[in-house]
């Protein structure tokens, strides 16, 4: 398969610095993929220079083989053949339904013009509305309007700009799955940008994280929750602390209040300290447990409690328990640690470790 | 599939537009400008005349008139907003929007109809004496055509700009602040006077300010009550001593006191918002009037509607359907014919300039296309008298320059082609009612979010397409407002129309002038109330987008 899109060592800025800095990926035909962050990452930056409403300050970006944006050359939307649906749906009101869909494909035969229409109503599941106006609709009915009205021309790249965040939480899951669907059918490489994981899990065949304006990791779902390439990473997706850990001998990291838990995946002097992810799953209660810690606050959440423990260096990490077992506050419950996947990083401010170097942190006891 | 690096279209783009708009600010600044410039030319011996004998006149008769039309529109205007937006009393939901009704009127033509009224052979004068069985002379009466008789004409039309900012000041005002003060044991008039009129005092200051720029800017009812003031200053010494750089600089001295009023009335609009505190108004509680109280704010709103428009408005129709001998024939339609052309074609432009500036700042705000706008929008606040003077000097110089070159080169005389052209008429009408259009588009486009503009690039439209395709449709209800507000306004402008009209083109409102002029009152009746029907088009869009913003909160 080609790639549909190349973003190349992509800069977006407004009189300032750089919003989105040095991005890079690429997205085959017909794949979902996914910007997601943190509300002011830059990650809607980095969609509108996509779609040609910004320019570029470094880098270039490849559309099915075509140089649409480079340093001083933006080729303007209109004729970049994108489809984008917008957060608001953007629906023109003077416009019914149907003429909102046909919008896009001015200078197409009209016989076609009605059988795309036609075809994406049913797809949809708009057959009654077509002669409706947006403001009869309902916020669900809009969207998918406006999914069609992008769709309709049959678009290089279809960009969704957080799609459902004007939609109920509990609608937004089962949305995301059923758009995932109509794009699948008609085999249209997509872009959604979004700040709900739940979301970007939903949709997306690849998902890149972004995180000051910079693409911390470029994967599929299960290595961004499991194997996360930094510290933003792991604490944006997913439940999970940062614990301190010790580097031992032979590389292996154990932790205060446990034992060792494996070795660390990057070379690095005994002595060091480095960060431990531990996600609520890794941590097992286990009343035979030897290890007991102290519960400092719990959330019930139907099925399971998620208790909050503290450790013995003053930090605290997560348990997601069964919710029969019904502990308080104040009570010492035993664990024990399964941590399938090892995620742990040098310190910050240890920029030495991975080269195996690590003078700036003597060794402790 | 290389492509070498060009310059960024959408950065040069964006230089075409800031060119356009400078252009088009340049041109509709040249007036104010011309004006403004000949406060640095040397005064002639004419200026130094005028200084030794009128001018002290000009100013202290506008002073005084706009202390006049202050204290009148201030009677008129607050006290009757405070009674239509918070108290409850019989007819209160007719007179909230019968109150605004006196600004259909223009001041010269409520002028012309009351000194008909009240003078010697008038209604009211000849039913005194059939009364009390007077004769000429053996009692006394008011002269209207003074300067109080000016300053109560122009009060009577401009109440309703302190009415109308005062009444959604009041609205504005979070209603808790009103209870809480009645909570402390203030009663309700108290509460009025200590904190619901100081709280709305930004406002009332910037619908002050707004009649005073219009009192500033009466040519034709201080002319008629022969009240010598700046316009009419201008007028005599353009026409009379026919000196065009003394009756400049008359002008730029006009401008001055215009500047102040603006100043004043930004200010205040400033404040007003920082006044707004509750963003949430609840269906108000209106203080019920009782017995004399209720038939006492019948009366207070009475006086000022019936005075304000039904009884000259009724004495122009029965005017016009009985003694006028103005008859409604070939030469009325004429008149009918110049008025909708002149209004059509300056309301239509102003429409034209209007969306370009409109639209330049949508898709490039940059510095220079915003201070463009805003410079092209600023003859709205320069008197009629003004902008002609500052019309007519660069047309004429322009004019003699051709002429000269023509005669020089070719022993051929153009004559004057621009100065007393339509051109020359119209270009005063863009520059003093661009900013009317100018508002209406831009508060249109404002409502139309920028995503729809990216939805139609989206789809494969240019900017210029999604002005076509996308925004005109969905601003059409604005564009229509925008040409209905320049046409009316075109429609009662006198001084302008009176200096720059061609030599035998007349509009209804200089027919109404001339025939006052003429002391033909009844004869101006039909002319004068045609400027009314169509006057009051406009306010009853603004009544009904009150009570439509009253209903969606």
């Amino acid at each position: 398969m080609s790639a549909q899109l190349k973003v190349k060592n992509v800069s977006v800025a407004y009189d300032g610095p750089p919003v989105v800095n040095d991005v890079s990926f690429s997205l085959d035909a017909g794949k979902i993929g996914c910007l997601l962050g943190p509300s002011g990452c830059g990650k809607t930056s980095l969609l509108r220079a996509i779609a040609g409403f910004e320019p570029l300050v470094a880098g270039e970006i490849i559309l099915h083989g075509k140089k649409v944006s480079v340093v001083g050359d933006t080729v303007p939307p209109e004729i970049r053949q994108i489809g984008m649906v917008f957060q608001d749906f953007a629906l023109f009101p003077h416009l019914s339904v149907k003429q909102n869909i046909a919008f896009g494909m001015r200078g197409k035969a009209k016989a076609i013009i009605a059988k795309r229409i036609d075809d994406l109503l049913e797809l949809m599941g708009l057959k009654e509305f077509g002669e409706q106006y947006p403001h009869e609709l309902s916020g669900g009915q809009q969207q998918r309007v406006a999914l069609a009205r992008a769709m309709a021309p049959k678009p290089e790249i279809l960009l969704l700009d957080e799609p459902f965040s004007s939609m109920d939480a509990e609608l937004r899951e089962q949305l995301a799955y059923d758009i995932r669907g109509v794009l699948k059918q008609d085999g249209i490489t997509a872009i959604l940008v979004t700040h709900d994981q739940i979301e970007a899990f939903a949709m997306a065949d690849e998902i890149g994280v972004i995180g000051e304006g910079r693409l911390r990791q470029w994967d599929v779902a299960y290595e961004l929750y499991h194997r996360p390439a930094d510290i933003m990473v792991s604490e944006f997706i997913g439940l999970g602390v940062m614990v301190s850990g010790l580097v031992l001998e032979n590389r292996q990291i154990s932790l205060p209040f446990d034992g060792t838990i494996g070795p660390a995946p990057f070379s690095c002097e005994a002595g060091c300290t480095v960060k431990v992810l531990l996600r609520p799953d890794d941590i097992i209660h286990d009343d035979t447990s030897p290890l007991t810690l102290e519960i400092e606050d719990r959330a019930f959440r139907g099925a399971e409690f998620l208790y909050t423990l503290k450790i013995p260096n003053g930090g605290k990490i997560l348990c997601l328990v069964q919710s029969h077992h019904d502990h308080k506050i104040g009570e010492k419950i035993g664990v024990r640690l399964d941590v399938q996947h090892l995620t742990s990083f040098p310190e910050v401010d240890c920029a030495a470790c991975d080269l195996s170097q690590c003078k700036s942190h003597p060794t402790q006891g | 599939m290389e492509k070498a690096p060009k310059t960024n279209r959408s950065k040069l783009s964006g230089n075409w537009w800031s060119v356009g708009t400078s252009a088009m600010a340049a041109i509709f600044s040249i007036p104010v400008l011309v004006v403004l410039g000949f406060l640095f030319v040397p005064a002639g011996e004419i200026w130094s005349h005028l200084v030794d004998t009128v001018l002290k006149d000009y100013v202290l008769n506008s002073l005084s008139l706009m202390l006049g039309v202050a204290l009148g529109s201030l009677l008129l205007g607050v006290g009757t907003a405070w009674l239509a937006s918070m108290c409850s009393f019989t007819g209160r939901g007719i007179f909230e929007w019968m109150l605004l009704l006196p600004l259909a009127i223009p001041a010269y033509i409520i002028a012309y109809t009351y000194t008909g009224m009240l003078d010697f052979s008038g209604p009211v004068q000849s039913a005194l004496r059939e009364a009390y069985g007077w004769g000429y002379g053996d009692y006394w009466f008011p002269e209207i055509r003074s300067l109080w008789g000016a300053a109560l004409m122009l009060s009577l039309v401009l109440y309703p700009y302190v009415y109308l900012l005062t009444r959604a000041a009041f609205l504005n005002q979070s209603l808790c602040v009103l209870d809480v003060s009645r909570t402390l044991g203030n009663g309700v008039w108290r509460s009025f006077f200590t904190v619901a009129l100081p709280l709305a005092r930004p406002s009332i200051v910037a619908g002050l300010s707004l009649a005073l720029m219009e009192t500033l800017a009466d040519y034709g009812t201080v002319q008629y009550f022969g009240v010598s003031t700046f316009t009419t200053g201008i007028f005599r010494t353009w026409y009379g001593l026919d000196n065009a750089p003394a009756a400049a600089q008359l002008s730029a001295m006009l401008l001055m006191f215009v500047l102040i009023l603006i100043m004043l009335e930004k200010n205040s609009r400033k404040k007003s918002r920082y006044h707004n505190t509750s963003q949430r108004h609840q269906a108000i509680n209106r203080i019920p009037l009782k017995g004399w109280k209720n038939f006492a704010a019948v009366l207070y709103c009475g006086v000022a509607v019936l005075f304000g428009f039904l009884l000259p408005a009724g004495q122009l129709v029965i005017w016009t359907f009985t003694i006028s001998e103005e008859s409604i024939d070939g030469a009325f339609f004429d008149l009918i014919y110049h008025t909708l052309l002149l209004g059509g074609l300056a309301s239509f432009f102003a429409l034209l300039f209007a969306l370009f500036l409109g639209y330049g700042q949508r898709l490039h705000n940059n510095p220079i296309v915003r201070l463009s706008v805003r410079l092209s929008g600023m003859g709205y606040a320069v008197p009629g008298t003004v902008v002609a003077v500052g019309v007519i000097i660069p047309f004429a110089w322009l004019d003699n320059t051709l002429d000269g070159w023509m005669r020089s080169q070719f022993d051929y005389s153009t004559g004057l082609i621009l100065s007393g052209s339509l051109f020359a008429l119209l270009f005063a009408y863009l520059v003093r009612f661009l900013a009317v259009s100018l508002q209406t588009v831009e508060a249109g486009l404002g409502r139309i979010k920028p995503s729809m503009d990216e939805a139609g690039r989206s789809l494969g439209y240019s900017p210029n397409e999604v002005l076509r395709f996308i925004h005109l449709p969905m601003l059409r209800g604005s564009l229509l407002t925008a040409l209905l507000l320049v046409f009316v306004d075109v429609l009662k402008e006198l001084p302008a129309t009176l200096i720059l009209r061609p030599f035998n083109f007349n509009t209804l409102a200089v027919r109404a002038y001339e025939l006052a002029a003429d002391e033909r009152l009844a004869d101006a009746a039909p002319a004068s109330l045609a400027i009314v029907a169509v006057g009051i088009i406009p306010v009853i869009l603004l009544s009904y987008s009150i009570t439509r913003s009253r209903q969606s909160k």
